[in-house]
This record gives structure tokens, C-alpha cells and sequence, in this order.
């Protein structure tokens, strides 16, 4: 065969060559079926990981909920609509968990530390059950945290009467026991199968 | 203001990046030994505006809001893909950049450049068709809306994504920009690049197109992570679809200007360096260069 043949057969090699390792990328990047209800984001967002205080006033991290399976969630407690919304689907699949939901905590990250102090932040908590710790940090601390799970929070300047409106996502991150983030949870699929996801990220009962 | 300027996700390979070309750039230009015409004024403008406006758009508080509303994304893109590269590869800075090495790295810097993997490589993916494929191919990708959402979740994802464009784009560019016609080493000639920038208008203006007339919500991950302000989510995707759509096939008809005009000055340089060649030896060429040669 001529040199030139040759030379034009690699080239077609190469470029099919290129063409494939673009294709299996994409295949590669293709979302996997999961059997949850909820997103599936095992191996998307890092793992729990924050410093907080909590609605008892001490500093609460991730290495104290190790074993428990984690909801993590960003709102206000003066929240007209989402916040007491998905806190109230949250409750419901807790209390259909039964005695499985002692394995369960439920993160609500306040990003108005003005308004909720930890006492605030107490009281409004317990209305939706045991398992719900409220939290909250510094602005420093809130940006560390809320840039790790990659949500954004704002609040307006105040008005006359010092009110003033907050702006946070509306995403409830599932965390398994070891602390690995394993679902995606919004308010139109929390109150849908949440309590079957839970079960299933708990596990078998060790009792 | 100051927090403004800084990175909301500090990349030191991004910062790195931008320090070494502008610095070896400004070596570059202290040097005598490359032509009046590389270092001309325009092309430094273009230069350093092209790195610059990479490095706000992915090194200060503006990656914040991309990350958090759909239509600054876009724009985001727009500077990484399009504008971006396309200001750095007008510049035609290799040379520059190449004279600014200090000279000990000349040598190994040239041998990695002149490598077989590396030119098999670029060859494969300045391939005319594949180039289209991957310039038009990866706006897509990123926008298919499964792969949006992961990647606008995972900081992995999300640096691949920025990376992918920006590198496209430059190996678009420079397949488009590359001031020398064919003759001179250039992969493509200047008719060909013509077709090739105008048909990537298609695809582009497709996507756009859809982006801003679809009715229904195709990227759910900004209201799951939150906007930055009130806004309709159909609202900020018909401006990302319009950002997509106007401003990127705009870009490919002033290319596809700019490559007319070199066109033409080309052909007019290869008509009088014919012209001169028939003259008699000692002839200059007259009032008319242009002048057709009696054939």
C-alpha cells in the first residue's frame, strides 16, 4: 500500500478513535436508574460536613450524627410558605417511620441568625417532632456551608418596619449513616415515597 | 467591593493559568526579536481582555451568581466559549507567549509541543467536522438537562464543564482565527472557515430557540438551590435561551466578516507577489498592482 494510504488510514483511526472516547463520556455521564423516589446524588455533593449552633446553644457537627441518616435543609422561621411546608411533609414521613425514626435527624439550617436565635429556633423545631434540630452560624459559617452543598441564600435589606424578605433553596439533602450524601428531595417529591427512601437508606433494624 | 473581585471558589490552577500567560505575554513583548506586527496594539488589547474576562468569569463573585441563575450561566458561557477565546485568538499571542519562556523551558516547551501525542491529538480534534461536532456538540451536552443538573450540583462536574468550554473554544477559534491562509500552514482556508463559523450558527440558534419558547421549566436545579433574586423560572430560561441564541450567532457573523476581509486582502497579496513575479526583473510594480497580467 503507498505511503499516502497509510497515512490517510491512521488519520480515520485517530479521529474514530476520538469520536468513541467521546461517546463513552457521554454514556459515562448518562444518569443511572435508581430505585428512590427522591434524586439520586450519591457521589455528586461532598460529604456532611459543618460547624453550626444548635437551637441548644452548642456547637453541633457532623461527627455527632454519625449512624443517624440525615436530612439537611436551609430556611427561616418566619417563612410564610416552603419552610413550614416541607418541615411538615419531613414530619409526616418521620411519624410513618414509627419507632425507625430515632435513626433519623432532620437538619433545619437557619440563614437568618438575626431573627432565629437559638431559643427562636428551639421552640419552632419542636412543633415538627423530636428529630428536628435547628441551626444556625454566623454568615461566615452559613457561606461555608450552603457553598459546600452549593445553594444559594439572600436576604433583603430591612424596610421601615424592619422586615425583610430571605431567599433560600428549596433542596433536602439526604445524608446516609456514614455521613455520604445520598439523595435530593424537593418539596413536590418529600411528601412521595420519602418515608419508603428513608427506610431504605436506614437499613435493616439492628433491634 | 473587595469581595467582589475575590474567587467564590478558588482555583488555584484557573489563577495560575491566567498569572503565567499574562506574565510570559509581557515578557514576550519586552522582547526584540519577533515582528512590529505581533506586538501591534490591538492585538495586545485583545489579549489581555480575553484572559481578563475569562478570569472574572470564573475567579470572582460572578462564578456565585452563575451557579444560582440560569440566564448568568449562559453569559458565563458566552465569555468562556465564545467571547473569551475568540479576543485571545484574534490576538494570535503563540508567538508572544513562546518568545516570553524563559530560555531554559524553550526547548523542552517546544519538544512537548512538537510531540507525536500532542500533535496527533490536536490534529483529531482540529479536524474540521470534528471541531463543529465538538463546538456545537458540547453546548448541548451541558444542556441536556439530566447532565445540567449534576453538573451545576458536583464542583467536579461543574470545573469539567467550565474547563471543557473554555478549551473548545480556543481550538475553535484558532481553527477559525489563524491569521495565515492554507498556503502559509493554516488547517483550513479562509472559504471553508467561512461555512463552517456560519453553520455553527444553526445548532446554536436551535438550542436557543427552543430555550426561549419552551413553556415548561427544563433546568429545576436553580429553584432547588435557589435564585438569587425573584424572578419566573420560565422567565430567566427565555433570557438564557435569547443569550444563547443572539449574542453566540452574532459572534460567528463578525468571524465570518473578519475571515472575508482576510480573505480578500490574501488573495490580493498573492495577486501582486503573481504580478511582480512576471514583471521583467528590475520592473516595480506600478500605480495598478492590481492590474490583471496580459495572459
Amino acid at each position: 500500500m503507498s505511503l499516502p494510504g497509510l497515512q490517510r488510514i491512521r488519520e480515520r483511526i485517530a479521529i474514530l478513535a476520538v469520536a468513541m472516547i467521546g461517546a463513552s463520556a457521554l454514556v459515562g455521564c448518562a444518569p443511572t436508574q435508581s430505585s428512590f423516589h427522591a434524586k439520586d446524588i450519591t457521589g455528586v455533593l461532598p460529604r456532611l460536613e459543618f460547624q453550626l449552633t444548635s437551637g441548644s446553644g452548642r456547637n453541633l457537627t457532623a461527627a455527632d450524627l454519625r449512624g443517624k441518616t440525615t436530612l439537611l435543609y436551609f430556611g427561616y422561621t418566619q417563612c410564610p410558605d416552603a419552610c413550614p411546608m416541607t418541615l411538615t411533609y419531613i414530619s409526616a414521613a418521620l411519624k410513618q417511620l414509627g419507632a425507625e425514626a430515632d435513626r433519623v435527624r432532620v437538619l433545619f439550617v437557619s440563614v437568618d441568625p438575626q431573627r432565629d436565635t437559638p431559643e427562636v429556633l428551639k421552640r419552632y423545631v419542636t412543633s415538627f417532632g423530636p428529630q428536628v434540630i435547628g441551626l444556625t452560624g454566623s454568615d461566615a459559617q452559613l457561606t461555608t456551608v450552603t457553598r459546600r452543598y452549593r445553594v444559594a441564600y439572600r436576604r433583603d435589606p430591612p424596610n421601615s418596619d424592619g422586615d425583610y424578605a430571605v431567599y433560600h433553596s428549596s433542596a433536602v439533602f439526604v445524608f446516609d449513616g456514614q455521613g455520604r450524601a445520598r439523595l435530593l428531595a424537593t418539596p413536590s417529591s418529600a411528601n412521595d415515597g420519602l418515608a419508603e427512601d428513608l427506610r431504605a437508606l436506614i437499613g435493616p433494624s439492628h433491634s | 467591593m473587595l469581595s467582589w473581585m475575590l474567587p467564590w471558589e478558588a482555583s488555584p490552577t484557573i489563577i495560575a493559568l491566567c498569572a503565567a500567560c499574562l506574565i510570559l505575554y509581557a515578557r514576550g513583548l519586552n522582547t526584540a526579536e519577533l515582528p512590529a506586527s505581533t506586538r501591534s496594539g490591538w492585538r495586545r488589547v485583545s489579549f489581555w481582555l480575553g484572559i481578563g474576562l475569562i478570569y472574572v468569569a470564573l475567579q470572582t463573585r460572578f462564578d456565585y451568581l452563575a451557579q444560582h441563575m440560569f440566564w448568568i450561566h449562559r453569559l458565563q458561557h458566552l465569555v468562556l466559549h465564545h467571547i473569551g477565546p475568540m479576543l485571545i485568538c484574534l490576538a494570535a499571542p503563540w508567538a508572544v507567549i513562546a518568545a516570553g519562556l524563559p530560555r531554559g523551558w524553550r526547548a523542552p516547551a517546544n519538544k512537548l509541543v512538537h510531540s507525536r501525542a500532542v500533535r496527533g491529538a490536536y490534529f483529531c480534534l482540529q479536524q474540521p467536522v470534528v471541531a463543529f461536532v465538538l463546538f456545537t456538540g458540547l453546548i448541548a451536552f451541558w444542556l441536556w438537562p439530566s447532565i445540567h443538573f449534576r453538573a451545576m450540583l458536583s464542583l467536579r462536574e461543574y470545573e469539567c464543564m467550565n474547563w471543557s468550554m473554555a478549551a473548545d473554544g480556543l481550538l475553535f477559534w484558532w481553527l477559525m482565527l489563524d491569521p495565515r491562509s492554507k498556503q502559509e500552514g493554516a488547517r483550513m482556508g479562509f472559504g471553508p472557515r467561512i461555512f463552517v463559523v456560519l453553520l455553527a450558527m444553526g445548532p446554536q440558534l436551535a438550542i436557543g430557540a427552543y430555550l426561549s419558547l419552551h413553556r415548561g421549566t427544563l433546568y429545576d436545579v436553580y429553584a432547588v438551590c435557589g435564585r438569587l433574586w425573584p424572578i419566573a423560572p420560565v422567565t430567566d430560561q427565555e433570557i438564557g435561551g435569547l443569550i444563547t441564541w443572539i449574542p453566540a450567532s452574532m459572534m460567528s457573523v463578525v468571524v465570518g466578516l473578519i475571515l472575508w476581509q482576510r480573505w480578500m486582502r490574501n488573495d490580493d497579496r498573492i495577486h501582486r507577489s503573481l504580478v511582480r513575479s512576471e514583471l521583467p526583473a528590475g520592473a516595480t510594480v506600478g500605480a495598478d498592482p492590481v492590474a490583471r497580467p496580459v495572459s
